[in-house]
């Protein structure tokens, strides 16, 4: 497979690994914001063979983690007792709410669709029309242009029984939430190069100064991941903060201004709730007002009774990398990727899950 | 393979005065008998069938008989490379090859759905056959019932089979030791891939077909030249490799040690699954086996394999360990190491 088995190149990765073992002089701790990253540094083993002095901090960029509980809530409810179509990215269906996930609701007769395009949904309503869809828009920046399409497709079709319920966050306004917190020593990120792909990279500029932070934006192979990690440390060790592009086989700086375009004519930027971190300004997007009927939070008006997260589960801390998913109590004993008590051990993204799995190896590799 | 047009030419379905299945077809009664008059006992014939009776009588010989069970319940029914006919027929022969048993007799059961056209069930029951024959195996008897609509997903098939095991089998988990071979017969994680590919809301363009084959001349040549140093045989149906093997370091207490670069994968399934965000260790395969040998005649099991037309990919991906007890790990590509896990529950594509 062209452009992918190149980076996934064993000798490129010890070579990089190398030169990361010569750069570094004492300990870092360096986030990666995306989720994906965090899939990938664990699915191949990228953290055992990093050197000591290397932390890295898994950060708020699942978007299945962050979603509120409230929201799940709905979509349940919608699914079960308003009788909608409800589609949603796979992943979404196994995150506990607060009484059962999509997938429950699905077993309980629901009708929960997994697609892999919100186009499909709008399909499925131009195809049952006494019934409405409801797509579960869920992501970061990445899947927003989308989502919005879907919008757009269904006015341009006339499809009136099709809506999406929103969950979309945005990447930078979380790297400020995690700057803002004292307690959060975080000394660089990698910022998320599918992102970056759509957005452009010239919202971290302002980040980079005002935190005096370097921010690489980096891409999800292996190669990617230690050559942005490299890129970083140097960065670190010369005492520079700059913004960095790793991926630039991908991301151009302006971004992609079609995809941005759609965007704006569909969403605009919200208050956001995190779940786990709480509420964070301007830091996601919502439906305008004037595509209203596609809302589905305003076409159904639901109002869900917002039940309060597990006391026990500290996913907020690990969000922001404050602490480390073992060092939380109900970590692999009441918390398991089988019974999860936070977003975090359900996604095969969220870092409690990756460590449920790392920390595994640790204890019988070592 | 299957091969829809040469089975439509050999077996063109019969005119019939019905084109769907009714409730009144699993009634037992005269429509039943016109559903299995219309050419279903031709098709499938044979002296054991002919006999129409409750059950099926054949004689025995000397040894061990396996037995295996498996209800098939996929959807679509007709994907690229098979349909749940030749499935149903297949899967239960290789669960007896995995047993080191040739298959010999197979039942048929059919749960149908009301609606279901009787152009798709006969392509089906065609399946069944050509599956039957190419594995050397008998129908010999069967159960047809009739759902009302709704109730059921156009039909579900359930086969059981009965096999000699071959004299020179010595399979079992208790066998399995430290220093084993684990062999791969194939590429992994095609069924599932060329199932996904047609699944409603997916539908996405490949050459990717069902791998959907019968293993039990494969397996019975392996026994044949190798016998006891042919410790396990298991087919990663469901739940794909991962869980297989999962299963085996937990029941072993054993580890398991796979690397990740010897195992076989063809480019597009690899490129499917990247695109779907699925990890090709848990999609369901129908047409490989994975098989844990002694380390000293490996080699030559594989060098073997290679040589017949359905396992010409085989390859060892992996060894059996004492260490890291009942936990499968996986050596990256890149040198790095990680956990294999069970999966919990169905792999759920990643949003990103």
């Amino acid at each position: 497979m062209k452009f992918m088995t190149e980076f996934r190149d064993a000798d490129v990765v010890a070579q990089y690994m190398e030169e990361i073992r010569r750069t570094v002089t004492r300990p870092w701790t360096i986030m990666e914001v995306c989720g994906g990253q965090t899939h990938s540094l664990v699915k191949n083993g990228i953290l055992q063979l990093l050197p000591p002095e290397v932390r890295m901090v898994h950060g708020p960029g699942c978007p299945v983690c962050v979603t509120p509980l409230n929201l799940i809530d709905k979509a349940v409810h919608l699914a079960l007792d308003k009788g909608v179509i409800l589609c949603s990215y796979g992943d979404m269906l196994r995150v506990p709410g607060s009484k059962m996930s999509l997938l429950e609701a699905k077993a309980a007769g629901a009708d929960v669709r997994i697609l892999y395009s919100p186009l499909e949904a709008v399909k499925i309503a131009s195809e049952t029309p006494g019934r409405e869809v409801v797509f579960f828009a869920v992501g970061f920046e990445t899947t927003a242009p989308a989502n919005a399409l879907s919008v757009l497709h269904a006015q341009h079709l006339g499809v009136k029984n099709y809506s999406i319920l929103t969950s979309h966050v945005l990447v930078p306004p979380a790297i400020e939430a995690v700057m803002n917190d004292e307690e959060a020593q975080i000394q660089a990120f990698l910022a998320a190069g599918h992102v970056c792909t759509i957005m452009g990279i010239s919202e971290y500029e302002p980040l980079v100064q005002r935190y005096k932070i370097p921010i690489v934006v980096t891409g999800f192979e292996p190669v990617d991941l230690v050559q942005g990690i490299l890129m970083t440390v140097r960065q670190l060790e010369r005492g520079e903060y700059k913004l960095e592009n790793q991926y630039s086989r991908v991301v151009r700086p302006e971004g992609n201004p079609e995809a941005i375009k759609v965007i704006r004519q569909v969403f605009e930027e919200s208050d956001r709730e995190w779940r786990g971190i709480g509420n964070i300004p301007n830091s996601g997007y919502e439906v305008r007002a004037d595509l209203a009927e596609y809302d589905a939070d305003k076409k159904f008006a639901v109002n869900i009774e917002k039940v309060p997260e597990s006391e026990e589960c500290i996913a907020g801390l690990v969000l922001k990398g404050i602490k480390k998913p073992h060092e939380c109590p109900a970590f692999g004993k009441k918390c398991t990727p089988q019974f999860p008590l936070g977003a975090p051990m359900v996604s095969s993204e969220g870092a409690c899950a990756a460590y449920y799995h790392f920390s595994q190896l640790l204890e019988n590799v070592q | 393979m299957y091969n829809k047009v040469k089975m439509q030419l050999q077996c063109p379905m019969p005119k019939l005065d019905f084109e769907i299945i009714t409730l009144g077809h699993g009634s037992g009664g005269l429509l039943t008998n016109r559903l299995l008059d219309s050419g279903v006992f031709d098709l499938l014939k044979n002296e054991l069938l002919d006999e129409r009776h409750d059950g099926a009588r054949f004689p025995v010989t000397n040894g061990q008989m396996a037995f295996s069970t498996d209800s098939y319940v996929i959807s679509p029914i007709f994907f690229p490379g098979g349909n749940i006919g030749e499935l149903a027929v297949n899967g239960t022969v290789n669960d007896l090859a995995m047993c080191g048993a040739q298959a010999q007799y197979l039942s048929l059961a059919f749960i149908l759905e009301e609606g279901l056209r009787m152009e798709e069930f006969w392509e089906i029951l065609v399946g069944v056959k050509f599956a039957a024959e190419a594995a050397g195996v008998r129908i010999v008897t069967g159960d047809t019932k009739v759902v009302e609509r709704g109730k059921g997903d156009k039909i579900f098939i359930n086969t059981s089979g009965v096999g000699m095991v071959h004299p020179k089998a010595e399979i079992g988990k208790k066998r399995v030791q430290p220093g084993d071979k684990i062999i791969v017969s194939g590429p992994i994680a095609s069924h599932g891939i060329a199932i996904l590919s047609v699944r409603q809301g997916l539908e996405f363009e490949t050459a990717i077909v069902s791998d959907t084959t019968n293993l039990n001349d494969s397996v019975m040549a392996l026994l044949d030249q190798f016998g006891s140093g042919i410790r396990l045989l298991h087919d990663p149906t469901r739940g794909g490799v991962a869980t297989v093997l999962n299963e085996l370091a937990r029941d072993t207490r054993l580890g398991m040690d796979l690397q990740e670069a010897a195992i076989p994968v063809l480019e597009e399934v690899q490129g499917a699954c990247e695109l779907l965000g699925l990890d090709p260790l848990y999609v369901a395969n129908e047409g490989i086996f994975i098989a844990v040998v002694a380390p000293e005649i490996a080699d030559l099991v594989v060098e073997t394999m290679k040589s017949r037309e359905k396992t010409t990919q085989a390859t060892i991906m992996g060894s059996v360990t004492a260490e890291h007890p009942k936990q499968v790990l996986l050596h990256s590509k890149i040198g790095g190491k990680r956990v294999v896990n069970m999966p919990v529950g169905e792999q759920l594509p990643r949003i990103c």
